[in-house]
């Protein structure tokens, strides 16, 4: 396929986030008119653009870089098409530390608990998995240490409900697990937002290394690169990025794996230059998907992350038959 | 001029002595061939001049310089390395896998026009710019290692170490390989350190030979006379006969040495 010229890829995908965040703002239930951004702070329209669907839009941007720069940065180091937060179990890890902190009853008294609980989950994900697979690892290996890691986290999530105190706290768990954009505030922002942040330009710096890496890690070592800061950088950005990700949203999984493989061929594969189009890329798909549940003619609102999944779970099993036949 | 030093080295992998006091002296504007049996340590030995592996005990130095003391970056401007079979993960174009070797040399700002110019000579020393916009993984072998020595090449080093260069080539490809080799060695006086298994290429490229057996070195100097019948037996356990041929002195290997 032809490479696309970065500067226009870059603008397009930025046009494309604007004119989505346009209609993320408007759209859903209530369709608001342009208007109603101006009509001043008591105007219905206007509430539901600033306390519904801003802090929506706003997660639903961030959750989306932070997934597509995950995946595009786990994807690099590992040089493998498969790896994403989601396929490799730092999501479900993250959930898994999320939901203890609901189990045992401290996100409701301290809110900052739970992305807490969920970053330390998905720093301890992928340190394992890091440690299980080294990073000159076959498709194999990754996959399988993934598969590992989401065994343990989902019977880790099993036994939270098992064991949970009352039907409520189960409630509560499930609707989390489902992954949304639904019904977030502006505190909801405030507090993924700095770590998402901070995980993200954290995986922005990496770009380089990732380019060598291509020549494997005995030809990045060559060419001057400390692979053990690179280890390091993305074991702290992932943690950061999906982590506070899954803190507030739940888990969305897909979006990491699809949007740098749909990217690639544009940028000509350099693993480097993936990165930020795919951060851009991330943002538009989630929020693209976010408007269509919410457009969706269904009594209940269909959760995002079950909607991704969705779509994910074909597109995974497509690229798993074009990797078999190309290696066949 | 500076050389590249290693001295009494040793490295253990495993419960293996893999180097047990290596101690040479590569020149630059040679071509230097490293040789001797499998797992005599030819490539344990290229890292620890490449500055990759540490060795447990002993020293290399280039330019009396300890290579260890060495910002990563500083070093990978001084020595080009390229691993036995060289992996490329993505379907890259071959001008862009190139330029990979410029890395040590780019600023925040990614590649310039010095780097552009650093890429084009060395896609035209290595004769690839026919294929710069061809995608790497669609390559023939030979091609491809062309492509991966035209990237060494990219970062202009002082010091070029490759490992099995010549494995997996045809006849035609691997003089062209060795030509290049000797253009770099005369042409900017860049020390070549090269590990090969095959004796006739060994003594018809080389400038000098280290043959490498158990660990230690058994024999260092002139081609013909480190890879001498004698030093031959002892290393690979060989019979071999040396004679004049057309093109240089040829060795003949006759069969699998009886067991003493």
């Amino acid at each position: 396929m032809k490479t696309c010229p970065r500067p226009l890829l870059l603008a397009l995908l930025t046009a494309g986030l604007a004119l989505l965040v346009v209609v993320s703002l408007s759209a859903g239930k209530v369709w608001v008119p342009l208007e109603a951004w101006f009509a001043g702070a008591n105007d219905p329209g206007a509430i539901i653009i600033f306390e519904l669907r801003l802090p929506r839009t706003l997660l639903g941007i961030a959750v989306g870089i932070a997934l597509g720069l995950s995946g595009a940065a786990l994807q690099g180091y590992t040089r493998n098409p498969l790896a994403d937060p989601g396929v490799l179990g730092v999501s479900s890890m993250a959930a898994f530390g999320a939901v203890m902190t609901l189990y045992a009853g401290a996100a409701a008294t301290m809110p900052w608990m739970l992305p807490v609980g969920a970053m330390i989950g998905a720093l301890i994900g992928i340190g394992v998995l890091l440690l299980l697979s080294g990073s000159a690892s076959s498709v194999l290996t990754f996959v399988l240490a993934g598969m590992i890691l989401n065994t343990v986290s989902s019977a880790g999530v099993a036994l939270a409900l098992n064991l949970s105190p009352s039907p409520w706290a189960v409630n509560e768990i499930v609707n989390w697990l489902m992954g949304s954009l639904a019904d977030r505030s502006v505190d909801d922002v405030r507090l993924a937002l700095p770590f998402i942040a901070a995980g993200c330009v954290l995986l922005l710096t990496i770009g380089r290394a990732l380019d060598a890496l291509t020549l494997g890690e005995a030809g990045a070592r060559s060419l001057g690169i400390r692979i053990d800061h690179t280890r390091l950088a993305l074991a702290v950005g992932v943690g950061l990025a999906a982590g506070a990700s899954v803190a507030v949203t739940g888990v969305i999984g897909f979006v990491g794996l699809v949007t740098p493989h749909l990217l690639r061929p544009l940028v000509g594969a350099r693993p480097g230059a993936l990165l930020l189009p795919s951060a851009l890329a991330g943002a538009v798909i989630v929020l693209a998907a976010d408007i269509g549940v919410r457009l969706l003619p269904s009594a209940a609102e269909l959760k995002l992350g079950v909607a991704m999944a969705g779509i994910g779970g074909p597109f995974f099993l497509l690229l798993l038959i074009r990797l078999r036949r190309r290696t066949a | 001029m500076t050389g590249l030093e290693v001295s009494d080295a040793h490295v253990r992998l495993g419960d293996k002595q893999v180097l047990a006091g290596v101690s040479a002296t590569f020149r630059p504007g040679e071509i230097t061939t490293i040789a001797g049996p499998n797992g005599a340590g030819k490539s344990t030995l290229l890292t620890a001049l490449a500055g990759l592996r540490h060795p447990d005990r002993g020293r290399v130095l280039i330019g009396n310089e300890d290579i260890f003391g060495l910002a990563p970056r500083a070093r990978a401007r001084r020595i080009a390395y390229l691993p036995q079979l060289p992996e490329i993960a993505w379907a890259v174009d071959v001008r862009t896998l190139v330029g990979l070797g410029r890395i040590p040399h780019v600023g925040a700002r990614g590649l310039g026009a010095d780097d552009d110019a650093a890429v084009t000579r060395a896609m035209a020393s290595a004769g690839i710019e026919s294929f710069a916009d061809r995608d790497v993984t669609t390559l023939s072998g030979g091609e491809r290692a062309r492509v991966l020595l035209a990237r060494a090449l990219a970062g202009e080093p002082q010091w070029l170490l490759a490992d099995e260069p010549l494995t997996g080539l045809d006849p035609g490809y691997q003089l062209e390989v060795a030509a290049l080799f000797r253009k770099l060695a005369a042409d900017q006086g860049c020390g070549v350190v090269i590990t090969l298994h095959d004796l006739h290429m060994a003594l018809r490229i080389s400038d000098r030979v280290v043959v490498l057996a158990e660990g230690r070195v058994l024999a260092d100097g002139p081609p013909a006379t480190a890879l001498a019948p004698d030093i031959l037996a002892e290393a690979y356990g060989v019979e071999t006969r040396a004679w004049d041929g057309e093109a240089g002195r040829v060795i003949e290997i006759i069969g699998r040495r009886a067991a003493p």
